[in-house]
């Protein structure tokens, strides 16, 4: 049993806390959220310089052969300065998605554009009544003259229009909440009949509705197998759990530091709010919830790749904790900082919004606590 | 025992019922029902058509302009305004100020100020907490030193809620340095239009503006503007609290959302049928709907006692502990019934409504995450909930 980090793991660990340090104090971070991606292109092409886009993918295709771990330990400082850029999106979800089941043309054309921060990808599976549930597609791929025409709707498309490429799930057979019958396919952001709305999210990242009106692709556009994209689908969310429960377990590990700082300084009665005993035993309950976290967000990097009920138990269950553990830091750091808690100037409300935020994405608590009861 | 109410308490209630589905402008009821953010004259044209009717100020003395209801009427009262989504009423003049007139204010000063309290032609803030008293406000600092005839005012106060919308303030301020620090402090009224004073807005962190900070410079105050005697601040204060708790269970808001919840997730869908029958969710909304009716029949006999002429106490920490509980959850469950459709941030839907915009998601979402974010506040003003436990464990527990 191991915990700890590789010499090349702990270098990358140093080299994203130095930026996140350097570059992300919090009111670059709100100009650059008001901006128009929302994020700085100037970080992005860094994050390529540095290797951070590449990491998890083969040497094959332009990357380093890293894990889920390496991606796990840039989210997690990510999470302490409240990144903005697409890592998530283009990275996590889109490229880990195409490396494990596109094609090896595919990969070949795409890959190595994204790792090199030229390209960026997207995934577009989420529908306006489906809330957690993957298998409810409504999107269908028609297939005409040798390739697919794609019409429907996909909500909430995270960094959804700023995306060159889409990853779109579509059914190409059975019936709207059937599991088999899902495809998933590559689409150029730029083909005729798709069209975004871009939109900031309350954690100030950026989302998208999209709308797909007899889009034409090839046959070559098809990720993976026909009718059998869930299950690949279901993985790279599972991938995208590990990721945001390492940027929780940042934004947690920030928070519990601001909010102890500020019970250290803050005075009221003539003495420093710490002193207070029932502070203090809120303190050590936020400082437990938060080691917690850290310990299921690791194990839920490593079991990112194990077989799948075994995959499913472990995100699910690192999923749950993370939403309740985000929620506590969330709520209680706001209330520790009394009136001042309540305001956009400070940071510690954007921790909770973010934190708030990671809740949703890829099913709650309630998801969740379903979904690992039956990996029994 | 008898849990149910009179006839002739019913039939109170169809009165009331009935004048507010006559004279509510539906305009603004849309509003209040979609959480859409209300403007001065929105509360000032609803309290200016109660006060029409000589209803805005139920727990004032009748020779005050009151109505002389007992407690339960306006128990009843207060249920059917909220039950209807009218806005609620501010609070600053009419619940605060007011009473602090008519038990420390002159004569002079009764006549001056209560008229344009009851007719919201005045629109009066709380200028209580200051950057460095919060939960400790008998630290506050802003002074105000007797010169002739005036005082003169210096310091500033901050979280002060529509300060920019209003006309008058009421303060604490501190006119002597003493031993004791509550000994220090007075209550005094100022104009807002007075030369020297500037409104700095706050941005809450669901992007909007209600509270501010306030400043001082240099401002004079007439003597006239003291209430009570120098150095009696601090009782004046203790005594507004109290009247500050009125209806701080918020049961009748409450069961208001409870109800909206019910709309929202029965729209909502969740694995082929609605999010109402998902047993997940189901059982944490039944697990608020008993906290409530808990928080409902001890506001209630809380009530009762005050009919019968006893005093409420310390009682009013639970009603505000339990109640700001019950309305947070309220706002955590609704964010859970949408989804991902809580996460768009849409700052003019969230204020206005998506008005002819095609909404993102469905169109109750947009207000759902910032109330939540929002409403974190209920349990840090009006005395925050740790204070409120300390009152408990020592005024009831004697710990
Ligand atoms: C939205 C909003 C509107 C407001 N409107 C007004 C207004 O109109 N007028 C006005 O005068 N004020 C207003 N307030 C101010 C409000 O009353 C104060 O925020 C409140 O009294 C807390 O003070 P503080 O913010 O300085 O927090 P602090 O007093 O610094 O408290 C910080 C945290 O420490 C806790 N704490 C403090 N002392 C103790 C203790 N002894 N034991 C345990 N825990 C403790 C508090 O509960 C809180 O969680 C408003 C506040 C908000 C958020």
């Amino acid at each position: 049993m191991d915990f700890s980090f590789t010499e090349e793991q702990q270098m990358l660990k140093d080299s994203v806390d130095r930026f996140v340090q350097n570059e992300y104090d919090f009111d670059a971070r709100q100009k650059l959220a008001a901006t128009d991606p929302g994020y700085s292109e100037a970080h992005w092409q860094t994050f390529a310089e540095l290797g951070w886009l590449g990491i998890t993918f083969a040497e094959s295709v332009g990357g380093y052969g890293g894990s889920a771990v390496d991606s796990a330990i840039i989210l997690e400082a990510f999470g302490r300065g409240l990144v903005l850029e697409p890592f998530l999106a283009s990275v996590v979800l889109g490229g880990n998605l195409l490396a494990r089941a596109g094609s090896a043309e595919q990969q070949a054309a795409c890959l190595p554009q994204v790792i090199e921060g030229q390209k960026k990808l997207a995934l577009a599976y989420f529908e306006p009544e489906a809330r957690y549930e993957l298998s409810h597609v409504t999107t269908r791929a028609e297939f005409v003259d040798g390739g697919y025409l794609i019409t429907g709707r996909k909500g909430v498309v995270l960094h959804g229009a700023t995306a060159d490429w889409l990853i779109v799930s579509a059914r190409t057979a059975g019936g709207p909440r059937d599991v088999a019958g899902v495809s998933l396919f590559l689409v150029d952001a730029a083909t005729a009949g798709v069209e975004t709305r871009p939109y900031r999210m309350v954690d100030g990242l950026m989302g998208a509705e999209l709308g797909l009106s007899r889009v034409r692709v090839g046959s070559d556009a098809l990720i993976g197998e026909l009718d059998l994209g869930l299950e690949v689908l279901e993985w790279a969310l599972d991938y995208g759990i590990a990721g945001v429960c390492a940027e929780a377990v940042g934004c947690m590990d920030r928070l519990q530091e601001l909010t102890l700082e500020y019970m250290k300084t803050r005075q009221q009665f003539g003495v420093a709010l710490g002193s207070f005993q029932v502070v203090q035993h809120r303190m050590a309950e936020m400082f437990m919830a938060c080691e917690q976290a850290r310990s299921l967000a690791y194990m839920a990097a490593v079991k990112v790749d194990s077989a799948p009920q075994e995959r499913r138990r472990a995100l699910s269950a690192a999923k749950v904790y993370i939403g309740q553990a985000g929620r506590l830091l969330g709520q209680e750091s706001v209330q520790l900082h009394g009136g001042i808690g309540c305001t956009d100037e400070l940071n510690v409300p954007h921790y909770f919004k973010r934190l708030t935020a990671i809740n949703a994405w890829f099913g709650d608590e309630s998801y969740h606590l379903g979904r690992f009861a039956g990996t029994e | 025992m008898e849990l149910n109410f009179t006839a002739e308490d019913q039939a109170f209630r169809a009165e009331v019922r009935d004048f507010i589905e006559a004279n509510y402008p539906i305009e603004l009821k849309r509003k209040v029902e979609a959480g859409l953010e209300l403007g001065k004259d929105d509360y000032v044209r609803w309290q200016k058509i109660l006060h029409a009717k000589g209803w805005i100020a139920p727990k004032w003395p009748v020779e005050f302009g009151g109505t002389g209801w007992s407690p339960t009427q306006r128990y009843i009262f207060e249920e059917e305004l909220t039950a209807a989504s009218t806005p609620r009423i501010i609070p600053f003049g009419l619940a605060m100020l007011g009473p602090v007139l008519m038990e420390y204010g002159s004569k002079s000063q009764q006549a001056r100020y209560l008229p344009d309290i009851l007719s919201s032609d005045t629109w009066w803030a709380q200028g209580y907490s200051e950057p460095g008293a919060g939960s400790d406000l008998a630290s506050l600092k802003t002074r105000a030193e007797p010169q002739g005839d005036h005082y003169l005012v210096n310091g500033s106060k901050i979280w002060t809620t529509y300060g920019h919308y209003a006309d008058w303030i009421f303060c604490l301020v501190r006119t002597s340095q003493e031993e004791k620090k509550q000994k220090g402090i007075s209550f005094l009224l100022i104009d807002m239009n007075d030369p020297g004073i500037s409104v700095a807005p706050i941005i809450t962190a669901d992007g909007k503006h209600v509270v501010n900070q306030v400043f001082f410079e240099d401002v004079r105050v007439p003597k006239e503007n003291l209430v009570g005697e120098e150095g009696a601040g601090w009782t004046i204060a203790k005594f507004l609290l109290g009247h500050e708790r009125t209806n701080i269970a918020g049961v009748a808001a409450s069961k208001r959302q409870v109800l909206r919840i019910k709309e929202i997730a029965g729209r909502e869908q969740s694995g082929g049928r609605s999010l109402l029958q998902d047993q997940r969710y189901r059982d944490k909304l039944s697990q608020l709907e008993i906290e409530l009716l808990a928080l409902e029949y001890t506001n209630l006999r809380v009530l009762s006692a005050e009919a019968a002429g006893q005093q409420i106490g310390p009682e009013a920490s639970l009603l505000k502990v339990k109640g700001t509980e019950v309305q947070q959850r309220i706002t955590e469950l609704l964010v859970e019934a949408v989804g991902y459709y809580a996460l768009p941030y849409d700052l003019d839907a969230l204020r206005f409504g998506w008005q002819e915009r095609e909404p993102i998601g469905p169109d109750y979402a947009a207000v759902l995450a910032p109330h939540y974010f929002d409403w974190r506040k209920s349990s840090i003003y009006g005395g925050s909930n740790e204070i409120q436990k300390n009152i408990i464990s020592k005024a009831v527990l004697g710990l």
